[in-house]
């Protein structure tokens, strides 16, 4: 794999966005009051259609979805756990809903996924969504692995005339996709290892985490496969289902709850679906919150979700 | 206004009142009370040339949008889009039933109505983007916005409150139907918000009192306010009375969860007969 500069996924969708906004006046963008370096050339570059709503996410919703109906593509941008938790009923009522009887084309970007604000605590730390927005009907929950991804988002989020929750990392970090790629396709996902045994299937910054056990893993003479699904609703089931099918023991990987609705739900309900014959096993947040500082593998390691454990995980089924 | 469309809009007010008292007698889970505080102000917009509308396409890009986000309590406007042929009349009848599009909250698969309500303060934040998109749009259209006092207590609405002043939304214009009811007391007693308008005029926007069960002063403000254009956006305070007309229930604190029996219904549709 190529190594890559240390990118945020926001900076490189937000420059992206910036090109088509010069183009495409359908395009609006509103923030609660967050920012970025690029979101500065875009409220410069288009004051008409750039609105900062203040702290203020249930408006931002609201906002959004009006302007949606009116028939403008609509880009809305917070933090993830206020994007989605604090105008939760908002996202339900106007966007989810109403979705369903018009059409509208709202992307929510929230940074922040999982860990990523690693000391800002658990009021920043966003474990909570991708379960609850998978819960939403109509409504897209995108969730990719590295800025790579994020950019090539762009031209669905655009095409894709429905709600949408992008739930990106805060971090700079370098790509695990080739910088030529092109690694979002509507399948909603990528096998980046076949092979082996054992399959790592995980979302966001822990299919980073899944590549490098890959490695680890490879060094030991074991090869473990990866496949990375960054789209977490009305992805190609029975696709997954044929390339998860060989496996003995397939791992799910998520920064979030475990046994409420995320990728593991996923994972389950389609080895159930299409009678896949493997054993399971999630990785993720248990059931609790933690105040402790540190590092981010630190922090998964408080719920055994980090790189040691996984790999010992990995190490008993060999 | 002239005599005759004063008296054309009173018939209109007696008509849709009748009828929405029918309704409730047929689905009785229908908000009642909250729904006759509105007729005025409903008449107004739909027949006293208010509103631009087209109900042989209910989503035609010219027409104005109206909001209603007191949702359950606008079962009065299903009588008046019968009547101005968003539907069929003879829906009415079937109010409630399997099958029916009218319930007892309405949404956007009834043609007229606009967005999602039954939850409250959601309309007046999707109304601001809606102005913010006609405006981009450079449209002549407005947004019509019906809200009830109690519904102020989410604290949603006054995000939106800030955000269209900030905005200059003078495209917007918000009507609170202020019957001073909220579902279990007097607004005054759960938490006294009056006078709202002061309210309003703090947080920068135009404001104006009405008695809203007076048809000619509902009609000459929405009008006035239609076509000021100066960079506030609008609200008119409509004081009304919860349950207007039906007797028991007016002023009732409990009026809002309560129904009327057929009998009473009839009671009231006699007496109104015989008062004319």
């Amino acid at each position: 794999m190529t190594v890559t500069k240390n990118k945020t996924m926001r900076d490189v969708f937000l420059a992206a966005l910036l090109e088509r906004m010069r183009q495409d006046s359908s395009i609006f963008f509103l923030t609660a009051d967050f920012g970025s370096p690029v979101l500065d050339q875009i409220r410069n570059d288009f004051p008409e259609r750039f609105i900062n709503v203040g702290i203020a996410e249930q408006n931002l919703i609201n906002v959004a979805s009006g302007l949606a109906l009116e028939g403008f593509n609509v880009y809305a941008y917070a933090i993830a756990p206020f994007i989605t938790m604090r105008c939760y009923e908002q996202v339900k009522v106007n966007l989810a809903l109403m979705s369903q009887l018009r059409e509208m084309n709202v992307n929510l970007i929230g940074v922040g996924a999982g860990f990523s604000y690693v000391v800002s605590g658990p009021t920043h730390h966003s474990i909570e969504d991708i379960s609850i927005m998978r819960t939403l009907p109509n409504i897209e929950v995108l969730s990719p692995a590295d800025w790579i991804t994020a950019q090539s988002m762009l031209d669905f989020t655009l095409h894709c005339h429905r709600p949408k929750y992008l739930r990106f990392d805060s971090q700079p970090a370098p790509a695990i996709y080739a910088e030529d790629s092109k690694p979002f396709n509507e399948h909603g996902f990528n096998v980046l290892n076949a092979g082996g045994k054992i399959c790592l299937a995980a979302t966001g910054y822990m299919t980073v985490q899944a590549v490098n056990t890959h490695k680890i893993m490879a060094d030991e003479g074991v090869d473990v496969a990866v496949i990375d699904i960054f789209r977490l609703k009305n992805f190609d089931m029975a696709e997954l289902a044929e390339n998860l099918r060989g496996y003995k023991h397939v791992i799910s990987m998520e920064e979030g709850f475990i046994g409420k609705g995320g990728l593991d739900s996923l994972l389950l309900n389609l080895k159930n679906d299409f009678n896949l014959p493997f054993g399971f096993k999630s990785i993720g947040i248990g059931d609790n919150y933690h105040f402790e500082l540190g590092a981010r593998d630190r922090l998964l390691e408080n719920y055994h979700a980090g790189i040691e454990s996984t790999l010992k995980i990995i190490r008993a089924l060999v | 206004m002239t005599p005759p469309a004063e008296q054309l809009l009173k018939d209109k007010i007696r008509q849709v009142w009748r009828e929405t008292l029918l309704l409730h007698r047929r689905a009785p889970e229908t908000r009642l009370a909250s729904s006759l505080s509105c007729i005025e102000i409903l008449v107004a917009l739909y027949y006293g040339g208010i509103l631009k509308f087209n109900p042989e396409q209910p989503q035609w890009e010219g027409r104005d949008r109206f909001v209603v986000s007191k949702g359950h309590g606008s079962i009065s406007l299903y009588p008046i889009l019968a009547d101005l042929n968003f539907f069929p009349t003879s829906e009415l009848e079937k109010i409630g039933q399997a099958g029916s599009f009218l319930g007892s909250i309405p949404d956007p698969v009834i043609p007229g109505y606009e967005t999602i309500n039954g939850s409250l303060g959601h309309g007046l934040g999707v109304g601001c983007g809606m102005a913010v998109g006609l405006k981009r749009k450079q449209s002549s259209s407005q947004i019509f916005v019906l809200a009830g006092d109690g519904e102020l207590y989410e604290g949603s609405n006054w995000e939106a409150i800030m955000f269209a002043a900030h905005h200059r939304l003078d495209n917007l214009t918000l009507i609170v139907d202020h019957n001073k009811i909220s579902m279990l007391d007097f607004c005054a007693e759960i938490i006294d918000h009056s006078p709202l308008a002061e309210k309003f005029k703090a947080f920068g926007w135009m404001t104006e009192d009405v008695d809203g069960h007076n048809i000619k002063q509902v009609q000459a403000t929405l009008s006035e306010f239609r076509d000021i254009r100066n960079g506030q956006p609008k609200v008119i305070i409509a004081h009304t009375i919860k349950g207007k007309g039906a007797g028991a229930l007016e002023n009732d604190k409990l009026s809002h969860i309560k129904s009327l029996t057929h009998a009473q219904i009839d009671i009231l549709l006699e007496a109104n007969n015989d008062s004319n």
